[in-house]
């Protein structure tokens, strides 16, 4: 099967600035592919060119075997932008009958659309007395008319609370099973975690890292940070049992040791007396994207 | 089709409930009942119907209202989609431009029609209460009606235009309101102060007729009472309208839509969401 999205090489520069440089990535159908970076890393920019709303300068677009923005492209791609808007005097029903009717659907679908989202109750109320929680869920109701086969999602998690969050997720998961592509954005990677295939790190326009969240995980190599307990009246002699430690004030004793190195360290720590506890922190989700979108380096 | 169809029906509801199509019927009534009442006196002097002389009237009356109405409803049309952030969403879906302007005007002409109907239509029931020989203005009534379409077509799309190139809504209502006072007011002064200059030579003769139809304001004032043969009433214009063959007021007034139309869409292709 063909890829539903693919880039090669793609450049665009902002009067004179680029805003993404040699870009080259593909998203396969089903597959749900998170894009992250900080704010200006290019991801806003990538998906709108990806969606033919702006031109670019250099490289390929291709979506669904169609240029982007091309009436092809724009009848298989759906979209969700970063603060979905709409027209306050319009109610939910109206809005989503007048969507359908653009992607020539039944505007019949307009209620079952928004109660799939949760809105069935707010349906006959104009958009104009709606939460932005509530204008967001509107906006991913358009997004899923008439199964897509590409789903472009900007920050779709932003305005929504952890339990929406879940049933936001879920819907994707049914979508992806049906075939639709999802190439989804966020500035933080705990926001994404498990839910995607596959992650790929934006950072000034370039992209630094790709793959599945363990592929990133064994690729940034981080250090394991342990956190080792003395027992009762043995806090000189572990200190001297483990000289690369540091003690911070806390009564226990920190010490970081390569992924490579670990085994043998909680091997050695473990055979010693004067220890109580012990724990293993592995690198959060934030180290590793910290480790990837360079800031802390920089 | 469903697509300009669905977005004229929409676009129609959001002016409903903004208040616009009670604002713009009203205002047509009610001016054109006060003309109505005042512009009777003539009848008697010129031997007309009361309706024509009436009609004569509203054509003065259209030159100013309906190219504002016009401007009024389609200065917001882009620049506000664009402020709302609702444009970028709108041109991922599979409508063309030229669709969506299709759309937008198809409900303001909807409701520019049924405003000047309105209006006209009191002023017409006035005449016939105290005239029943106003049914001989009925033809230039229709002519009023339809040419009045024509010249808020041509404003609609000119506000279109302004707004695109505006992108803000507080620019684009300056602009609409510069033109306003550009195309229907200053024009004609700056064009009196040049034949009271020129004291009736060349420029007059020659210059001043291609410079009446290139206005659409001015053509379609010159089509109505020409067309009317009421030019008598209406004074002024008089002499320029029996001056200007019929077919080339017809001509500038039906051409100048198409035109403001183009420029609205080459505008709108412009706009970078």
């Amino acid at each position: 099967m063909t890829s539903t999205l693919t880039i090669s090489h793609l450049t665009k520069r902002f009067a004179g600035v680029e805003a993404l440089r040699d870009v080259s990535l593909s998203v396969e159908p089903g597959q749900r592919v998170a894009l992250l970076g900080h704010n200006g890393a290019g991801k806003s920019t990538m998906m709108k060119i990806v969606l033919g709303l702006i031109p670019f300068d250099a490289g390929q677009v291709t979506v669904c075997g169609a240029a982007p923005g091309s009436a092809a492209a724009r009848a298989q791609v759906a979209y969700l932008p970063e603060n979905a808007a709409f027209h306050p005097a319009l109610t939910g029903e109206e809005q989503i009958r007048h969507y359908l009717s653009l992607r020539g659907e039944r505007p019949a679908q307009a209620l079952d659309l928004l109660a799939r989202v949760g809105l069935a109750d707010a349906a006959k109320r104009r958009i104009g007395t709606y939460s932005k929680g509530m204008r967001q869920r509107v906006g991913l109701a358009q997004a899923l008319i008439g199964q897509p086969r590409l789903l472009v999602l900007d920050e779709p998690t932003s305005g929504l609370d952890p339990v929406s969050r879940r049933d936001f997720y879920a819907l994707l998961d049914g979508l992806a099973a049906g075939g639709t592509a999802i190439l989804l954005s966020s500035h933080a990677l705990t926001e994404v975690e498990a839910r995607t295939d596959r992650i790929l790190i934006l950072s000034k326009g370039r992209l630094m890292a790709e793959g599945s969240l363990a592929d990133l995980r064994r690729a940034a190599a981080l250090p394991v940070a342990i956190s080792v307990a003395p027992a009762a009246g043995q806090d000189a002699a572990l200190a001297a049992a483990l000289p690369m430690a540091r003690a911070n004030g806390d009564g226990r004793l920190h010490m970081d040791c390569a992924q490579g190195d670990k085994l043998a360290v909680l091997a050695r720590i473990t055979g010693l007396p004067q220890v109580a506890d012990l724990e293993v922190i592995p690198p959060s989700l934030e180290d590793i994207y910290s480790h990837f979108s360079q800031r802390d380096g920089q | 089709m469903n697509r300009i169809w669905s977005t004229a029906v929409v676009e129609f509801r959001i002016a409903g409930r903004n208040r616009w199509v009670a604002i713009a019927v009203l205002l047509m009534v009610v001016f054109a009942l006060v003309l109505a009442a005042a512009g009777a006196a003539p009848t008697g002097d010129i031997g007309a119907d009361r309706l024509s002389v009436i009609v004569a009237s509203l054509t003065s009356l259209a030159v100013y209202l309906v190219p504002l109405i016009a401007l009024l409803m389609s200065f917001d049309a882009v620049a506000g989609e664009v402020e709302r952030g609702t444009l970028p969403l709108l041109l991922t879906y599979p409508v063309s431009r030229a669709e969506i302007l299709a759309g937008k005007l198809g409900a303001h002409l909807a409701i520019l029609t049924l405003a000047v109907a309105a209006g006209y239509g009191a002023a017409a029931l006035a005449a016939f209460w105290a005239d029943p020989a106003s049914v001989a203005g009925l033809p230039a009534l229709g002519r009023l009606v339809w040419s009045s379409v024509l010249l808020g077509a041509t404003f609609l799309g000119a506000g279109y235009a302004l707004s695109a190139l505006a992108r803000r809504p507080s620019g684009a209502a300056g602009l609409a309101v510069g033109l306003w006072l550009g195309a229907v007011v200053l024009y004609d002064l700056v064009l009196l102060a040049l034949i009271v200059s020129d004291g009736g030579g060349a420029l007059t003769t020659r210059a001043l007729p291609v410079a009446l139809l290139a206005n659409p304001a001015d053509a379609f004032r010159l089509f109505n009472l020409a067309a009317a043969q009421a030019s008598a009433a209406a004074g002024g214009m008089g002499g320029a309208a029996s001056a200007i063959p019929l077919w080339q007021s017809a001509l500038s007034v039906a051409l100048w839509p198409l035109l403001a139309l183009a420029l609205a869409i080459a505008a709108f292709r412009k706009v970078t969401p």
